[in-house]
């Protein structure tokens, strides 16, 4: 039974890669959309989500049937449970693109800035690479290269940082761009949820090799605020 | 998914030892070329229910039997049905293994040369395949001369599977084929039954759960001879309709 068994959590693993990689594309092609001003791109990542939400489902009721028939331990164990949490983060990370596509679709003439599309351009860049570089750690269980990862995220974090301080001084130069500014914000502020969703990607990796529970990049210090 | 194929299909099945009614109106369906497992508490009446499936329980003197259990349609407890030809068709597997205290050989060709094959070829034919089939060629291929009460346990009961596929049956009933042996012989059996369902249906009794989890397709669930539930094993074990059924697989029985 241990072959069948060995085959069942292999397909686990694919899947789950093809959930990341489905997701990425949906983040790459939200802030695409958003900064192109291209609304029929951000209504296609909307239209795509449902089939991420299904490879959540699917992952799900799959490891609950492999832990109900199985009754799996050790590593077993720990790789059901990382599918199980890393495709719940996955499935957020799925969400927040549409929240970003949703901006792009409300968007009416609003007064625009391109050098904070810029800075959202260079964001989504920077998530978009982490979240390729997340799923491939996963792929090959490389701990370090995740911890790797979850560390860059205070450079997304800076960025964002920086784009709602760029927001407010434009802002108050131009009131015209309040409206457009916040959703500036709003994006960026998206964009930065989902490299805090990375970081527990790469939480889960490490418990995968070590068995521990840890976690990376906190940010609970009063300093950063 | 298409609709499934049953193998065998019992109706309203009743049966007694004497006064004591053991079995209580049973119907199931068996599908064919799929695991069906059957648990319950000792006791429950599995034992003797798999036993019906080839009539082993006519060997039973007090032993009186209601309702219908058809194979491919024909009822088996017809009295044209020709017992030998049915298990022929049904074979069965016990919980200890029981090897003749003869060769390896002798073992696996003994069912077909009382169905009358003599050609030697025939039969060399006959035990390669059986063995190949049941996993333990490569184990015995040079030693078919050993006494087959000679090899371990769990080789023996792989010997004693091999006999039951050497007549060619169709059905395969096992009862608690694994619970006399250890674990790793344990995995070889259910991952051999595994691989069998590809040609033979399968019955199985099992008292442990685990087994049942992981090799059947289908589980039925038996109590003081009725059967509670019956179904896909994945629902059987994820969420049962039966709170008999939880209270038993979760251990929380009595």
């Amino acid at each position: 039974m241990r072959r069948a068994y060995d085959e069942e959590l292999e397909q686990l693993h694919r899947k789950f890669y093809q959930m990341g990689c489905k997701v990425n594309e949906a983040i790459y092609k939200s802030i695409k959309a958003f900064v192109n001003h291209d609304k029929e791109l951000a209504k296609g990542v909307i239209e795509e989500d449902k089939e991420i939400n299904q490879f959540e489902h699917d992952l799900e009721q799959a490891c609950i049937e492999l832990i109900a028939l199985q009754q799996p331990v050790t590593t077993d164990l720990r790789k059901i449970i990382t599918v199980m949490k890393a495709s719940a983060d996955l499935e957020r990370m799925g969400d927040h693109a549409v929240s970003i596509s949703k901006s792009t679709i409300r968007v009416k003439g609003n007064k625009r800035n391109s050098m904070i599309e810029g800075m959202i351009s260079d964001a989504g860049e920077k998530i978009k690479k982490m979240g390729e570089e997340v799923i491939t750690a996963y792929i090959e269980y490389d701990t370090e290269k995740a911890v790797e990862i979850a560390n860059y995220d205070y450079l997304v974090d800076s960025l964002t940082h920086d784009i709602k301080e760029a927001c407010i001084s434009e802002m108050k130069k131009d009131p015209e761009l309040v409206l457009g500014a916040t959703d500036y914000i709003m994006a960026s502020t998206y964009i930065e949820r989902i490299g805090d969703y990375i970081t527990n990607i790469s939480e889960w990796i490490v418990y995968f090799q070590t068995g521990e529970i840890q976690e990376l990049n906190t940010h609970h210090s009063y300093d950063e605020l | 998914m298409s609709t499934p194929t049953y193998k065998m299909e019992v109706k309203d099945l009743k049966l007694w030892y004497g006064d004591f009614q053991a079995l209580h109106g049973l119907d199931l369906a068996i599908p064919e070329k799929k695991i069906t497992a059957f648990i319950g508490p000792s006791g429950c009446g599995k034992s003797t229910f798999i036993k019906s499936l080839n009539r082993m329980n006519d060997l039973i003197e007090t032993c009186r039997i209601e309702g219908t259990i058809e194979l491919d349609g024909k009822n088996i407890y017809d009295p044209k049905t020709d017992v030998n030809q049915l298990r022929k068709k049904v074979g069965m597997v016990f919980q200890q293994p029981n090897p003749f205290p003869k060769s390896i050989y002798d073992n696996i060709a003994y069912g077909p040369r009382t169905h009358g094959i003599k050609n030697k070829k025939e039969l060399d034919e006959i035990v390669e395949r059986s063995l190949k089939q049941a996993a333990i060629w490569d184990e015995v291929k040079d030693y078919l001369d050993r006494n087959a009460l000679s090899i371990s346990g769990g080789q023996q009961q792989r010997i004693c599977i091999a006999r039951a596929l050497a007549v060619g049956p169709e059905v395969l009933l096992m009862d608690e084929p694994t619970s006399a042996l250890d674990p790793i012989s344990t995995a070889k059996i259910e991952e051999l039954v595994s691989d069998l369902k590809s040609e033979y249906t399968i019955v199985m009794v099992t008292h442990n759960m685990q087994q049942a989890s992981r090799v059947s397709d289908e589980t039925a669930f038996f109590l003081n001879g009725h059967i509670i539930e019956h179904g896909d094993t994945r629902k059987i074990f994820t969420n049962p309709d039966q709170e008999e059924t939880e209270n038993y697989i979760s251990g929380r029985f009595g």
